[in-house]
Parts: C-alpha cells; sequence; structure tokens
C-alpha cells in the first residue's frame, strides 16, 4: 500500500531542506511553547517544572485555557445572575442566552432526544470552551490552545467517555457492547465484527480531536505563510498581496472558529444520541 | 502519488517531533494534565454556578410564556363564551320584552273595548232608566192630575150645586174653573 522507499527518499530531502526554512518559524508561532511571545518587543518566560517525570509546565497554552476558562466563567455567572433580577434578558443575557438555547435547541434535544438534559452541562461546557479558545486564538499575541492536539485529544477523550457513559446507563453494560454489533451477522463474522466495531468506537473521538487541530491549526498556518511571503520574496510590495489575503483568512477563522466549536459539539451530541438509543 | 505526498507530510510534522523541540503532533503530557484539571474544573464549577441556573430560568421562562399563552387563548375562548351568551340572553330579553308589550297592548286593547262596551252599555241602560223612569213619573202625574181633575171637578161639582145659581151664572162658574185649570 505504502511506497515506503519513496516516502523515506521524500522524507529525508524534506528534512535535509528544513533547517533555515520558514516552516520553522511558522510552526514555532503554532505550536505550545514556554514563553509568552510578545515578539518583536519582548518574551515573558513561564514557570517550568516536573512532577514525577511528568514535564508539568506552565506553558502558553495552558495559561490561555486558564485565561479562556476564567473569562467563561465569569461570563456565564453574570448571565446567571442576569436572570436572578429579570426573566427578561437584555443585551449582555440575551447574546449569550442565544448560543446555550442554540447548544440546547438545535444541538442536544433533535440529536439526543429524550433525557439530552442530562448531557447539556457537558455539551455546553464543551462548546463554550472550545469557542472560547478558538476566538481567544484570534486575538493578536495569544496562543490558540484548541489548535494544541494534546487539548483536542484530551477533550475528544472526554466525549468518547461521556459516550460510553451515556450508552451504558441507557442500555446497561452488557446491552450496551452487545447492541454495538448489528443483529443478524453470522457467528463465525463475530471477531471481525468485534474488532470493527471497536475500531469504530475509537475512531469517533479520534476523527474529532484531528478535526478540531487541523481546522485551528491551519488558518493560523496559512495566515503565518502569507504574512511570511513578504520576507520569503524580500520585498514590501509583496504586502500589498499578502495582507489583504491574510485578513480574508482571518475572517474566514472567524467563521471556522464559530463552525468549529459547532461541529465538535454537535458530532459530541450525535455520537452520544447514537449510543443512548441503539436503534440499528 | 497524492498518497505518498499525505504521507511524507505526516511524516515530516512528526519528525518534528522526533527532532529535538516537539512537533505539532506531538502529545505533551503535561497539557493533556492540564487541560484534563481545567476542564474538569470547569464542568463542575459551571455546571453548579452557570448551567444549572440558567437551563432552569430558562425553562421557567419557556413555562411562564406557554402558560401565559395558554392562558390568554383560554380567556379568548371564554369571552367569546360570554360574549354569546350575553347576545344570547339579550335576544331572549329582547324576544320577552316584545311579547310582554304584545301581549299588554292586547290586553289595553280588550281593556279599551270592554270598557267601551260597557260604557255604552250603562249610559244605554241610564238612558233606557232615565226614559223609564220619565215615563213613570209623567204616567204617575198625569195620574195625580187626572185624580186632581176628578177631584176638582167633584168639588167644581159640589160648589156647583151648593151655589145654586142660575145657569148662566153656573155656566161662569164652570168656565171660570175651567180657566183655572188651565192656568195650573
Amino acid at each position: 500500500m505504502i511506497d515506503s522507499t519513496s516516502t523515506q527518499v521524500i522524507v529525508d530531502s524534506l528534512i535535509t531542506t528544513k533547517p533555515a526554512s520558514s516552516s520553522d518559524w511558522i510552526l514555532h508561532h503554532v505550536m505550545d511553547g514556554d514563553y509568552l511571545d510578545f515578539s518583536p518587543f519582548f518574551k515573558v518566560y513561564l514557570p517550568q517544572f516536573e512532577l514525577f517525570g511528568v514535564d508539568l509546565s506552565i506553558t502558553r497554552h495552558v495559561l490561555f485555557m486558564w485565561l479562556g476558562s476564567i473569562l467563561l466563567f465569569i461570563v456565564m455567572t453574570r448571565v446567571a445572575k442576569a436572570y436572578k433580577s429579570s426573566m427578561v434578558p437584555k443585551g449582555f443575557t440575551n447574546f449569550w442566552e442565544l448560543f446555550i438555547i442554540f447548544v440546547r435547541d438545535e444541538i442536544a434535544k433533535p440529536t439526543i432526544g429524550k433525557g439530552f438534559e442530562k448531557f447539556l452541562p457537558y455539551l455546553l461546557t464543551a462548546f463554550f470552551f472550545i469557542l472560547f479558545g478558538n476566538f481567544l486564538g484570534l486575538i493578536p499575541f495569544s496562543a490558540t490552545f484548541t489548535s494544541n492536539i494534546a487539548v483536542t485529544a484530551t477533550m475528544a477523550i472526554f466525549t468518547f467517555l461521556v459516550i460510553q457513559y451515556g450508552g451504558m446507563r441507557n442500555n446497561g453494560a452488557f446491552g450496551y457492547f452487545k447492541g454495538l454489533i448489528p443483529h443478524g451477522v453470522p457467528v463465525f463474522l463475530l471477531p471481525i465484527m468485534i474488532v470493527v466495531e471497536l475500531l469504530g468506537l475509537l475512531a469517533k473521538p479520534f476523527a474529532l480531536a484531528i478535526r478540531l487541530f487541523a481546522n485551528m491549526t491551519a488558518g493560523h498556518i496559512v495566515i503565518y505563510a502569507l504574512i511570511s511571503l513578504i520576507f520569503v520574496m524580500q520585498s514590501v510590495g509583496w504586502a500589498g498581496l499578502a495582507i489583504p489575503m491574510a485578513l480574508f483568512i482571518y475572517g474566514l477563522e472567524v467563521l471556522v472558529a464559530l463552525l468549529q466549536a459547532y461541529i465538535f459539539t454537535m458530532l459530541s451530541s450525535l455520537f452520544i444520541g447514537m449510543a443512548v438509543h441503539q436503534d440499528h | 502519488m497524492i498518497a505518498n505526498n499525505t504521507f511524507a507530510f505526516i511524516a515530516l510534522v512528526v519528525s518534528e517531533a522526533e527532532g529535538g523541540s516537539a512537533g505539532l503532533l506531538s502529545v505533551n503530557g503535561g497539557l493533556a494534565f492540564w487541560t484534563t484539571l481545567t476542564f474538569i474544573l470547569l464542568l463542575i464549577l459551571l455546571t453548579k454556578f452557570a448551567w444549572k441556573p440558567i437551563l432552569s430560568a430558562l425553562k421557567q421562562r419557556e413555562d411562564a410564556i406557554k402558560d401565559s399563552l395558554e392562558q390568554a387563548e383560554k380567556a379568548k375562548d371564554e369571552a367569546k363564551q360570554i360574549l354569546a351568551q350575553n347576545q344570547n340572553s339579550l335576544a331572549k330579553a329582547e324576544d320577552e320584552s316584545k311579547k310582554i308589550i304584545e301581549q299588554s297592548r292586547l290586553f289595553a286593547e280588550n281593556l279599551k273595548e270592554q270598557m267601551i262596551k260597557d260604557s255604552k252599555a250603562q249610559a244605554k241602560k241610564l238612558i233606557e232608566d232615565a226614559s223609564a223612569e220619565i215615563d213613570r213619573k209623567k204616567n204617575a202625574a198625569f195620574d195625580e192630575l187626572k185624580n186632581q181633575i176628578a177631584e176638582i171637578s167633584v168639588q167644581a161639582a159640589e160648589k156647583i150645586l151648593k151655589e145654586n145659581l142660575d145657569a148662566e151664572k153656573n155656566k161662569k162658574l164652570v168656565d171660570k174653573y175651567i180657566s183655572d185649570i188651565s192656568k195650573n
């Protein structure tokens, strides 16, 4: 299937040409790091430490994750408080209520159906956590923690756990795993089916993690690549093309930021719904 | 070819991970740990302080809206019913009043006719009575007159007889008495 020798050749050639290439610079900005990057002005180095042999450094992405979480918590507690004084939402409350009702009525209710209220807190938290992360990443000098595979993979594992929890809670542990295999499968096919279904089970969160990571990374890489065009070509004239293009991609990223939060939540909800109601 | 390029790209990204600094696809355990911790904390805190109050407030509001809409609908129906009832009773009352008026009109007419008839009869009777009375009185007067005349004539005859005068004198006397009577 894979022409390993030719792949090896390409990789080797890429590695040898890698030094001094601009991709290094781009990846540096997109990836996690142990400092806050305010280049070209200054860098703020963050505390580094290890615990039980695990690197638990407070990195750029950890810091922005906390920032987003704190922001999210402040916003939502304010919204919650607004309802205590008046049932009629105004401006600020109205804006956030729009998203909450959207997650409830357009995502959770149609995909999970009966008993969707149980999963609402998880879906809402995931939605807003990703949303805040995506939008935080669009602010200059900040970092997008949702474009880190470690973060998206962790989120996907959470979804995976919630899916299994939902499935087992509604159908029983045995009933759930039995329900994974379609009815009427010949006995001799069972070993294969079990493997296939298990792979399918794992593929869902894997796809979730990769989708969010790739979408949030790609836009940033394209913007950096367009900007670096000016430096690669060593001419300010390229800014006339690169800046509008980068702006356009930035506009696209605003949409993608919203869309990816929606897609992650929607698919999580869909998978939960499929696990809860196992009607093939 | 495309597959080869794709694998080459993935290999490149992975090779970055292997080559010293962490690559794009390398999973940083520390970050995963912090994400887990942050997310669980966020989930618990938001559920307690935000989602539960917000969702219950939303539900409450929706229920209130639904209730008030239903109530409005009910009130509208009720009002319609009451209006129909009112109209019904109004029409009934109108009918009744018409009937009453008709009845009283009929009664009054009857009464009037009766009264006219009665009064006519009474008047007739009165007239009859009066004329009968007049007749009776007249007859009585005639009778009395007759008696008086008879008496007077008898008295006159008596006087004549008593006077014993000549015929001429008698005649004069009779004439005198008769003229007296007629004067009466």
